[in-house]
């Protein structure tokens, strides 16, 4: 494996980890949208204590693979930041607004019930969990219909809005925003457990969000270029992936049903990092269809090597640090 | 407002709205350890508390200047594409390891916050330490790779202007790396004690004699005053550095204009870029050539020397390097009043002392940012100082302003709510904790 290989790689496992971890806390978010009833108190508490501790070490894996795109592939960097400066800057908005809003409406933690501060900053988090998933899918979405680019400057040849204003990325932003509104809903049923009611109610949630996710699905592949479709059903290892993929979803629903849901919540992780390696597939060897492969903009090999290898070291430190955080925060949710 | 100016104002706005958080992020973690500690040893159930209390506010401050980073190292490609093209590669070992450090410090925080009661007090004062550390180190990697654009190094240009030899540990230790590093996170304790201990001095007028006040003030001063005092020897090392790399900055910081030996330092002025001289400055003879050279006689070139296309705005450098030293000067005063007060055991909550607190508690704020005006204005027109010029890296995208005047609007009402919420939520707090 060449050493730019193995770096695409660690991109990959870090989007792969961001979509099951931060994904799941943007779909939460997204969910407070519709929380209302006798219980939407409790379901913003919910959503507040599964979040909480965790959501700005999940934010840090889009951060790890922004920064390995413009050290290890920096002309793919600045050719997507250039043509997609417009969804990725509606992006961002999001991400600062997000992030912002959930502090600002947790440091009113014993809210006084006059004041509507908190509860505007809570929709405020809502509203941009809710947006932020979409902007993220658009660029992803672009990423697989191309970009141009002039072969002698290898600057990018674009008008900043026709590559991403189409139906495909947006196709592909829907599909992002139920994707991790399922694996929020999932998880959050899982999360709710010692409330039946609560709980229940995250598990049809997951079960509407799961037929969503099917038919933005289906819409995605239908705007698709025909180029990606045909890469996304022919090639050799295409029919095993998705099959796995299908059956991971099955299983979820199935035991979504049957109320296993521990197991549900395994079996939609897998079908959710399979459908990114899927698509990270589709698109290989590109960055960026058709110019940017991963081997043409690749870093020197003396930048690569000393990269991998600080990878290597930093994961030493980095992994047993997330293992305690999710065991303190994540493991005693689940036994209460 | 041309797309050029437009993307520096983005910049500027954004770097100078993500360092004040940065800054707290880093060193807020220091004083939660200190009196958390102070809390294990003695049992004062008043440390704990203001140890909760100020890790209430950090968490709004530390989330702001998560997200806004994130912001800024995604607005290095969407505003200089071309720069971080070139640089990427050569840079990118300190923001990898950037990356590390900020995900541990966001591990170790979220335990700190969240955690009180679910992991043992050795635990949860050790993940602190671990915030501590974690953000100091990633402070410092941001910096190392800034220095790099002031003193670019390990790479060679090939003829085609292709990269050739890139060697990316040479370039992370850079020759301005560590006075920058130095300077910059003491830079950050001097400024977050004295803004803290100021906010809990203007507390302790309204409510004198208020015991968690007390507390808080002698420990915020404590640290604020330490580093104000050794700032000035990392601020010399500082400015020897530029003096030998970037000769052209020291002489805006200065408004030197010809070169010439025996250069007296010249206090305050107005230097005048079409009759190139500076008016109206307080001179100390010998002053310039002594602190740059550490030679009362020694030769300073003079801003004439090089040709005007390559001279930075010299009047903003030189004001904001007046602004960065005289408030740098001010703290030290406080400070040794405050260390005289407390050698001679008198009472440190006096109504005039906290007064001069409430008054000095902006001047490291704005000394950091004077001191960041120094270090990037002074090093245009080049983004990579004589390798890239800024207007070269800029990105071709139109209407600038438009992405400009947003995220200006958006870190203004973000601004505004966290002051509102700190007030409301951390300082005039009543409830323990």
């Amino acid at each position: 494996m060449t050493p730019e290989l193995a770096i695409a790689s660690v991109m990959l496992a870090a989007l792969v980890i961001y979509t099951l971890s931060a994904g799941a806390d943007f779909g939460g978010g997204a969910w407070l949208v519709f929380a209302s009833g006798p219980r939407a108190d409790d379901q913003r508490d919910l959503v507040d204590d599964a979040i909480g501790p965790i959501w700005e070490a999940n934010h840090v894996w889009l951060i790890l693979v922004v920064v390995l795109l413009f050290v290890c592939f920096p002309v793919a960097f600045a050719a997507i930041s250039t043509a997609l400066h417009i969804p990725l800057t509606l992006m961002l908005i999001g991400v600062v607004l997000r992030g912002s809003a959930f502090a600002f409406a947790h440091a009113y933690a014993h809210a006084e019930h006059h004041d509507p501060a908190p509860r505007r900053w809570a929709r405020v988090f809502a509203i941009a969990s809710l947006i932020t998933p979409v902007t993220l899918g658009i660029t992803l979405g672009a990423l697989s219909t191309g970009l141009d680019l002039d072969p002698l400057t290898q600057r990018v040849r674009t008008d900043f809005v026709s590559e991403w204003l189409a139906p495909f990325p947006f196709a592909v932003g829907l599909f992002a925003l139920c994707l991790f509104a399922f694996l929020a809903a999932v998880y959050l049923a899982d999360e709710a457990r010692q409330d039946p009611e609560l709980s229940d109610m995250f598990r049809r949630r997951a079960l509407l969000s799961a037929s969503l996710v099917a038919a933005t699905a289906l819409l995605t592949f239908l705007a698709a270029p025909p180029r990606l479709q045909a890469g996304l059903a022919d090639s050799a290892w295409a029919m095993g992936l998705h099959l796995t993929t299908g059956l991971a979803a099955i299983a979820a629903i199935v035991l979504l049903l049957r109320r296993r849901l521990r197991a549900a919540r395994l079996a939609a992780m897998l079908q959710v990092g399979l459908i990114v390696v899927g698509w990270a597939l589709a698109q290989y060897p590109h960055l960026v269809y058709p110019h940017l492969t991963i081997a043409a903009t690749a870093a020197p090999r003396s930048v690569l090597v000393p990269v991998l290898v600080a990878l290597g070291l930093g994961a030493l430190v980095l992994i047993p640090a997330l293992v305690y955080l999710f065991v303190v925060f994540k493991a005693r949710t689940q036994r209460a | 407002m041309t797309d050029l100016l437009a993307a520096r104002a983005q910049m500027a706005m954004s770097l100078a709205f993500h360092i004040l958080f940065a800054m707290v992020g880093m060193a807020m973690p220091l004083l939660m350890v200190l009196a958390e500690r102070r809390f294990l040893r003695h049992g004062d159930r008043l440390d704990r508390t203001l140890a909760q209390r100020w890790a209430r506010g950090t968490a709004i401050m530390f989330a702001v200047g998560a997200v806004s980073g994130t912001a800024l190292s995604f607005e290095l490609g969407l505003l200089w594409p071309n720069f971080m093209a070139f640089a990427g590669p050569i840079v990118g070992m300190p923001f990898s390891l950037e990356g590390f450090a900020f995900f541990l410090e966001a591990i170790f925080l979220g335990i700190y916050l969240y955690g009180w009661e679910r992991v043992s007090p050795r635990a949860h004062l050790f993940a602190g330490v671990g915030v501590l550390l974690s953000g100091v180190a990633s402070a410092a990697f941001v910096l190392c790779a800034n220095a790099w654009m002031n003193t670019p190094v390990g790479f060679t240009l090939a003829a085609d202007g292709t990269l050739v030899d890139v060697d990316p540990y040479t370039a992370m230790f850079n020759p301005a790396a560590l006075t920058e590093v130095l300077h910059m996170t003491m830079a950050a304790f001097a400024a977050v004690g004295f803004a803290v201990a100021g906010i809990h001095a203007f507390m302790l007028l309204r409510r004198p004699g208020d015991p968690f006040h007390r507390r808080a003030l002698g420990l915020a001063l404590a640290v604020g005053s330490v580093f104000a005092c050794l700032q000035p020897l990392s601020g010399d090392l500082a400015a020897k550095h530029v003096a030998a790399h970037q000769p052209v900055k020291l002489a805006a910081m200065e408004g030197h204009w010809q070169t010439a030996r025996d250069v007296p330092l010249q206090l305050g002025g107005w230097p005048d870029e079409t009759t190139e001289e500076t008016r109206y400055a307080l001179e100390i003879p010998y002053g310039l050539s002594f602190l740059a050279f550490g030679d009362i006689h020694a030769e300073v070139r003079g801003l004439k020397d090089f040709p005007p296309e390559d001279r930075p705005p010299v009047a903003v450098v030189h004001i904001a390097f007046q602004i960065m030293v005289a408030c740098g000067a001010a703290m030290m005063a406080v400070a040794a009043v405050a260390g005289y007060l407390r050698l001679r055991g008198r009472d440190l909550a006096a109504p005039w002392f906290l007064r001069l607190l409430v008054a000095s508690a902006p001047l490291g704020v704005i000394a950091v940012e004077a001191g960041w005006t120094v270090t990037e204005v002074g090093r245009q027109p080049w983004i990579i100082q004589g390798v890239l010029r800024t207007k070269d890296a800029v990105t071709p995208m139109p209407h600038l302003v438009v992405p400009f005047a947003t995220f200006t609007l958006l870190y203004l009402v973000l601004g505004i709510t966290v002051v509102m919420l700190l007030t409301r939520k951390v300082f005039t707090a009543e409830d323990p904790a």
